[in-house]
């Protein structure tokens, strides 16, 4: 169990998607302005992590069997793809409340650098299946709270008078480094709790 | 986009074509695009200059076959199409870095596979190679690709030697100077691009080129603050898929709103 939760975390904390390894960093930048559109936003991309690598992982088990690892990044952003439009018709046809809050997110993540990350990052971190999924969950969790978190940083911002060069996307850049900053600080505390 | 293929635009000169990658157009700091790699893998010259390498090669090969398969491709599945030939030439690229370039293999890590997912690729196939040649289409995506690489290496250039002291692996700054460790951490990563776009935006402003500056600053931010991954890089091309997001909104709440009262009624 500690396992798990330490992969969680790390995954959620130490190593955060956005503010650490720079994943998907474009809806980071796009859809912060509001706290809801974030919310919505960091939910979508959860789902369909967990479900991307739910899907990968036993793809790449078949590649290895047949000897066709060199497949991986076509096989996987091609399964990501469709998987995406699958979910949001299926989203679309059987839960219509969820999709308008949810689905009109699906299609800006089909080429997400973020699920595609994290579908080939369990993958060299050699996970077994359930790790894999739990390491899904934490990098879409981490993803969630860096938007929610720097939804709430870029309404202050936004209402701030920088330098005129500054406008717009270099103090978005310069307020997400000071967020990035605190995050460091999770650096090896993961490790202290759990013993990995 | 029915008539996309036969849409082929006036040359521009070849010079041109090559050239506005550089500056004009420079996909990291005038568009926004590619953002990640960016951040990523600055935190060396040596990351920075073969991640560039790598997406020009990968810009170049996927920029001529999309031009030259660009009337065989039917406009409705021409994404997917074209992402299937972009992750093949980044498979390519993947499997010569890892035989040639072991140490560069281990330090992109995950980003080189990632390079499918960069905006620069999929919008030059979308954008340009598409529309153009495949000369003109080989053409661009090296100019685009050299913009790129010039934009990462200057970024690593500061963060290495601001953050490590060394430039290309070799001491610049004298060891008695404390480098500044947050430079090569993630939250110097944003702050050394926010800076630099910031300067891009300023020296445009110092140029009385106003407009241009205005193109690229705020109103910019339009594509780069657009969550939509469409990599097209302008709000005012007519495919620019936020529109077409906003009118599917629009259309979807009304059919919402019109069900609920028939509901009520």
């Amino acid at each position: 169990m500690a396992a798990y939760a330490s992969i969680l975390f790390s995954m959620l904390l130490v190593n955060n998607f956005v503010l650490v390894k720079f994943l998907g960093i474009c809806p980071f930048l796009g859809v912060s302005k509001k706290f809801d559109s974030a919310v919505g936003m960091g939910c979508a991309v959860t789902l369909v992590m967990v479900l991307a690598v739910a899907v990968t992982w036993p793809i790449q088990q078949l590649l290895v069997a047949w000897g066709l690892e060199y497949l991986q990044t076509i096989a996987f952003i091609l399964v990501i793809a469709t998987l995406v439009q699958l979910l949001e018709m299926a989203i679309k046809k059987f839960i219509p409340a969820l999709h308008a809050s949810l689905g009109v997110y699906l299609p800006l993540i089909t080429t997400n650098c973020a699920v595609l990350g994290v579908a080939i990052l369990t993958i060299d971190e050699g996970y077994t299946y359930p790790e894999a999924l739990v390491a899904g969950l934490g990098a879409g969790l981490g993803f969630l709270l860096a938007m929610v978190l720097f939804s709430g940083v870029r309404r202050r911002v936004e209402e701030a008078e920088p330098p005129e060069a500054f406008r717009g996307m270099p103090i978005t850049l310069i307020s997400a480094a000071i967020v990035a900053m605190s995050f460091m600080g999770f650096a090896g505390v993961v490790d202290h709790l759990f013993g990995a | 986009m029915a008539e996309q293929s036969t849409r082929d635009s006036a040359q521009p000169r070849p010079l041109d074509t090559f050239s506005k990658g550089l500056l004009k157009e420079n996909p990291a700091f005038r568009q926004m695009l590619g953002l990640c790699p960016m951040l990523a893998v600055t935190t060396a010259v040596f990351n920075g200059l073969g991640m560039g390498v790598a997406t020009t090669f990968v810009l170049v090969c996927s920029g001529i076959v999309v031009s030259l398969l660009r009337k065989v491709i039917p406009s409705t599945v021409r994404i997917p199409a074209f992402i299937i030939v972009i992750a093949s030439f980044v498979t390519l690229v993947m499997m010569l870095v890892k035989a040639y370039l072991p140490a560069l293999d281990e330090a992109l890590g995950i980003y080189l596979p990632l390079i499918v997912v960069n905006c620069i690729v999929l919008g030059r196939a979308e954008m340009f190679a598409s529309k153009h040649g495949p000369a003109q289409a080989a053409l661009d995506g090296l100019g685009m690709g050299a913009g790129f690489t010039i934009a990462l290496v200057l970024m690593s250039a500061i963060r290495e030697v601001l953050g490590a002291g060394t430039f290309m692996g070799v001491q610049v700054l004298p060891s008695s100077v404390e480098p500044m460790l947050i430079m090569v951490m993630p939250a110097g990563g944003f702050a050394v691009l926010g800076v630099l776009i910031a300067l891009t935006v300023w020296i445009e402003h110092r140029k009385g080129n106003k407009a241009a500056a205005a193109a690229s600053g705020p109103s910019q931010s339009l594509c780069a603050a657009c969550p939509l991954d469409c990599g097209i890089g302008d709000p005012t091309y007519e495919d620019c898929a936020r529109e077409q997001l906003y009118e599917r909104l629009d259309k979807e709440l009304a059919e919402h709103e019109s069900q609920k009262r028939g509901g009520e009624s």
